[in-house]
C-alpha cells in the first residue's frame, strides 16, 4: 500500500509545477485569461513541446498512455498556477471521447493532431433547459441516407472560441430526458448552419452557445454507436471530474497557503493577525477541509485505476467533497484577506472564482449529493 | 497509487474473519455490554481469547509476546475486529502502559508486569488528568516526594476510566516545581491496593459508571516503580499520545455504525414508508458517509507513511478531530432515529414489551460519545497543535 508517484509521473508533475513557477505568474495569467481566446496558443505550443497534450491517449495513437494518476499530477499543479490553457476542454473532454469512441478512422485523423497542439476541440452537451442533467437534450438528428441533419442549440461549450470541431450530444431517438436515444457527433465549427455566440464566465474562460440549424454530418462521423452515447458521456464526466477535483485540490492547497502567508504579516492592534486563536481555528478548518478532499481524490483515483464496481458513487462523492470543501475554502480564504480579499488586484478572488466554476460543471454538490444517495440507498 | 492487498495480505483477512466468526460470539457481545463484574469477566474472556491467538498484543515486541504485524496488517485486523462488531482491547495496559515500560522501563520492570498485562492478570488504568489538568495536563500538581526507598504521593487523579476494576494505576507526578512544567513530571506506577488510595466513583450522563476520581493521601510508592528517570516522565508519556490520537478515529467502528444505522432506517417507518426513503435522512446519512470515505483515505495515507517509517506524521490531530465528529454525527441520527424512544431506560428483562430497544443504546452511545471530543485532547486543543505545528502559526 502507498500514495507515491512513480518517477515518470513525478516527473511529469515537475515539469508542470515549472511552467507555472517559470512562465505563469499573476500577471500573464491576467493577461492570457482577458485575451481573445481565453488563453494564450503559445503556451499551448508548450504545452505540446512538453507533451502533456498526449497524457490520455493510447500509445498506438502516439499517446503516453496515461491514466488517472497522470491526470491528477498535471492537474493538481495547473490548478495552483490557475491555467486557463483548455486542457481540460480539448485534451480530456473532446479528445478522450474521441479516444474512447473505438471509431478508428476519427481517431486517426484527429489525436495525432491533438497531441501536436493543431486541433482544438470542446464538447457541446449543454443546453439551455438542461441545467445538470446529461441527458435532457433536445437538439434533434435526423437520418438522411449517409447523414445526420441535426438542428438545436447546444450552450456554454467550454473552449468555445478556439475550438475547430466539437463532439455535440443530440437526440436521435427517444424522449427529452432518455438516456437511450443519445448520439454522439464530431462536427466541424466552420461548418454551414453552426452559429457561434462567444461569451466569457466569471473564471477567465470564453465559452460558446453553437446554434445548429439543419447541419449535415456523415454518418462515420458519429462517435461510438446511433443512440448509445449517453454511457460514453458518463465515462468521460466520469474521468474529467477527477481532473476537476486534482485542479480544486492544487487551487484549495494554494489557497490555504496564501492565506496563512498573509495572517503572518498582516499586523493589526500591534501583532500579527495570525496569533489570534479565532483565526487559526479557522485556517485549521481550511487545511483539513483540504486534506479530507486529497484523500477523497485520492480515493477516486485508486478505483478509477483499479476499475472498481463503486467507481460511480466515488466520483459522486469526489465532487460533493471539492464542492463543499472549495466553498469553505475559497470563503475563508477572503474573508481572512479582510478587504483586500474583496480587490480584483489580488490573486485570492480568482481562485475562488475557478472553484465556484468547478462546483458547477457536471452538477453541484447538491446535486451530486443526490445522485449519491440515489448509488447508495435506493436499494 | 497503490492500495490493493497482496495475497499474503488478503490470506491474513480470511484467517482473521474466520478466528472472529468463531470466537466473537453473541453470548460473548450481550455479557460484554453488561454491567461491571459481568463486563469485566467477558472482557478478560474476549482478551483471552485473543491471546491464546497471539493477537492480544500484535504491536508489542516479538521478544514480549508482539505479532510482528506490518502496519497493513494491522489495520486489516482493526478493521475486521470493528466491522465484526467485537470491542478493542482495554487500552490502559496493553496500549498505554506496556509501551512505556517495554520503552523507557527496567529489565525487572518488564518482567514483573508485561507477562500479567498480557495474561489479562493486571488491570491499569491511567492517571493523568486531574481536577486543574484537563487539556493542559502540564499542570499536575498531584505531587511526589522522596522518602528513603519510596516516594510519597499526594493529590488527586480524575477521570480515570475503570478504576473501580484496576489493579494497578501509572500516574504522572511533579516530582519539581522549579523550572519548565513539563521538566518536573515523573512517571509511577502505583499499586491500587497501596494504603491511602480512595476511589471515588463519578456517574456520568449515560447512567454508567466507567469514570472515577481517584485519591492519593500520603500513599508511599518504591522507587523501583518509577518509569525511567525522575522528572522525565514527560518525555515517556509524550510519545503515546500521537498514538491514542490515531486511534481514537476509530473510523472502521463508524462504518460499521453507519452500515447498522442503514438497517434501522429500512425497518422503522414514518406514514407507513421505510425512514429509508426519506430524503432528510438520506442527506445526513450522505453527508457523515462522504465524510467518512475520506477519512478511511487519510488514515490509509497515515498508514503508508508510517510504513515509510516517516511516523504517523500531520494527520494524527485531523483524524482525531474529524473521527470524532463523525462519530458524534452518527449517534445523533441514531438518537432522531430512535424519536420518542430515545428517552426510554430500560434493562434486557423489559427491552421487547416497550419496543424500539435501540433507542436505550442509541441514548448511552449519544450521552457518553460527548466524552470523544473532550478526552485524548479535546478537539479545539487538536487544532492549536495543528495550528502550531502543521500550519507554523
Amino acid at each position: 500500500m502507498n500514495f507515491n508517484l512513480s518517477e515518470e509521473q513525478n516527473m511529469l508533475k515537475y515539469s508542470v509545477t515549472r511552467f507555472v513557477q517559470d512562465q505563469y505568474d499573476f500577471e500573464s495569467r491576467r493577461a492570457n485569461a482577458a485575451s481573445e481566446l481565453g488563453f494564450n496558443p503559445k503556451n499551448w505550443q508548450t504545452f505540446a513541446d512538453l507533451g502533456w497534450l498526449s497524457i490520455p491517449f493510447d500509445e498506438a495513437h502516439g499517446g503516453f498512455g496515461g491514466g488517472a494518476t497522470d491526470v491528477m499530477a498535471v492537474m493538481e499543479e495547473m490548478g495552483k498556477g490557475l491555467v486557463v490553457e483548455p486542457f481540460i476542454a480539448t485534451v480530456l473532454m473532446f479528445g478522450g471521447l474521441l479516444n474512447k469512441s473505438g471509431n478508428a478512422a476519427l481517431q486517426e485523423a484527429n489525436i495525432e493532431k491533438i497531441i501536436d497542439g493543431s486541433l482544438q476541440g470542446g464538447f457541446a452537451y449543454l443546453e439551455r433547459q438542461s441545467r445538470f442533467e446529461l441527458a435532457d437534450v433536445k437538439t434533434q438528428a435526423k437520418r438522411d441516407g449517409n447523414e445526420f441533419v441535426l438542428n438545436g442549440e447546444k450552450t456554454v461549450v467550454s473552449n468555445g472560441a478556439a475550438a475547430n470541431k466539437v463532439v455535440v450530444s443530440a437526440r436521435t431517438s427517444g424522449e427529452q430526458c432518455d438516456e437511450a436515444g443519445i448520439t454522439l457527433f464530431l462536427i466541424d465549427t466552420d461548418a454551414p448552419g453552426v452559429e457561434r455566440t462567444t461569451y466569457r464566465l466569471m473564471d477567465g474562460q470564453v465559452v460558446a452557445n453553437i446554434k445548429l440549424t439543419d447541419v449535415r454530418v456523415a454518418a462515420d462521423h458519429v462517435l461510438g454507436d446511433v443512440d448509445q452515447g449517453y454511457p460514453l458521456i458518463e465515462a468521460i464526466v466520469s474521468d474529467v471530474i477527477i481532473a476537476l477535483g486534482a485542479e480544486a485540490l492544487g487551487i484549495m492547497q494554494k489557497l490555504t497557503t496564501t492565506t496563512i502567508e498573509y495572517t503572518k504579516t498582516r499586523q493589526q492592534f500591534g501583532v500579527a493577525i495570525s496569533s489570534f486563536q479565532a483565526l487559526q481555528h479557522r485556517m485549521v478548518d481550511m487545511f483539513m477541509a483540504g486534506e479530507q478532499a486529497k484523500s477523497m481524490l485520492y480515493r477516486a483515483v485508486c478505483a478509477a485505476e483499479s476499475g472498481a464496481e463503486d467507481l460511480a458513487k466515488n466520483i459522486a462523492a469526489l465532487k460533493v467533497m471539492i464542492g463543499r470543501n472549495g466553498k469553505l475554502i475559497g470563503d475563508e480564504a477572503i474573508q481572512l484577506h479582510g478587504g483586500m480579499g474583496l480587490t480584483d488586484e489580488l490573486d485570492v478572488g480568482h481562485y475562488v472564482k475557478r472553484l465556484m466554476m468547478i462546483n458547477t460543471t457536471f452538477g453541484d454538490a447538491d446535486f451530486q449529493q443526490k445522485k449519491f444517495n440515489k448509488l447508495s440507498y435506493s436499494d | 497509487m497503490d492500495i490493493t492487498f497482496s495475497a499474503e495480505e488478503l490470506a491474513f483477512r480470511d484467517q482473521v474473519r474466520a478466528f472472529l466468526s468463531e470466537n466473537w460470539t453473541d453470548n460473548l457481545a450481550t455479557r460484554i455490554r453488561g454491567d461491571n463484574q459481568e463486563f469485566k469477566a467477558a472482557q478478560i474472556e474476549w482478551q483471552n481469547k485473543l491471546n491464546d491467538q497471539g493477537w492480544l498484543a500484535p504491536g508489542w515486541p516479538v521478544e514480549h509476546g508482539g505479532a510482528d504485524w506490518s502496519v497493513t496488517e494491522n489495520f486489516i485486523f482493526e478493521t475486521e475486529r470493528s466491522l465484526a462488531g467485537a470491542p478493542d482491547v482495554v487500552p490502559f495496559g496493553l496500549k498505554m502502559v506496556a509501551p512505556v515500560i517495554y520503552g523507557f522501563g527496567s529489565e525487572e520492570q518488564k518482567k514483573r508486569f508485561l507477562p500479567r498485562i498480557l495474561k489479562n492478570e493486571d488491570w491499569w488504568c491511567q492517571g493523568y488528568s486531574e481536577p486543574g489538568a484537563g487539556s493542559d495536563l502540564a499542570a499536575l500538581k498531584t505531587k511526589a516526594e522522596l522518602d528513603g526507598d519510596d516516594y510519597i504521593v499526594n493529590g488527586a487523579k480524575v477521570w480515570t476510566t475503570y478504576a473501580q476494576y484496576s489493579d494497578w494505576i501509572f500516574c504522572l507526578v511533579r516530582t519539581d516545581s522549579s523550572g519548565k512544567r513539563q521538566d518536573g513530571i515523573t512517571f509511577l506506577l502505583i499499586d491500587m491496593k497501596s494504603p491511602g488510595i480512595t476511589v471515588n466513583k463519578i456517574s456520568s450522563i449515560d447512567d454508567h459508571h466507567s469514570l472515577n476520581e481517584v485519591v492519593f493521601d500520603n500513599v508511599r510508592v518504591p522507587v523501583a516503580n518509577r518509569i525511567g528517570e525522575q522528572d522525565k516522565g514527560w518525555t515517556y508519556a509524550k510519545a503515546l499520545l500521537a498514538h491514542e490520537r490515531t486511534s481514537i478515529a476509530a473510523v472502521a467502528d463508524s462504518k460499521r455504525r453507519l452500515r447498522d444505522l442503514r438497517k434501522l432506517l429500512a425497518q422503522e417507518v414514518s406514514g407507513g414508508r421505510p425512514l429509508s426513503e426519506d430524503t432528510q435522512f438520506q442527506n445526513r446519512l450522505s453527508n457523515t458517509e462522504i465524510e467518512l470515505m475520506a477519512l478511511e483515505y487519510t488514515e490509509l495515507r497515515v498508514l503508508a507513511s508510517t510504513a515509510d517509517g516517516k511516523g504517523p506524521g500531520v494527520e494524527s490531530s485531523l483524524l482525531k478531530i474529524k473521527g470524532t465528529e463523525i462519530q458524534q454525527a452518527i449517534q445523533q441520527m441514531y438518537m432522531d432515529l430512535a424519536g420518542y424512544y430515545s428517552g426510554v431506560i430500560h434493562g434486557e428483562e423489559n427491552a421487547e414489551t416497550i419496543g424500539h430497544a435501540f433507542g436505550h443504546d442509541a441514548r448511552k452511545a449519544y450521552m457518553y460519545g460527548r466524552a470523544a471530543t473532550i478526552y485524548g485532547g479535546s478537539n479545539e486543543v487538536q487544532k492549536n497543535i495543528t495550528a502550531k505545528y502543521v500550519l507554523g502559526l
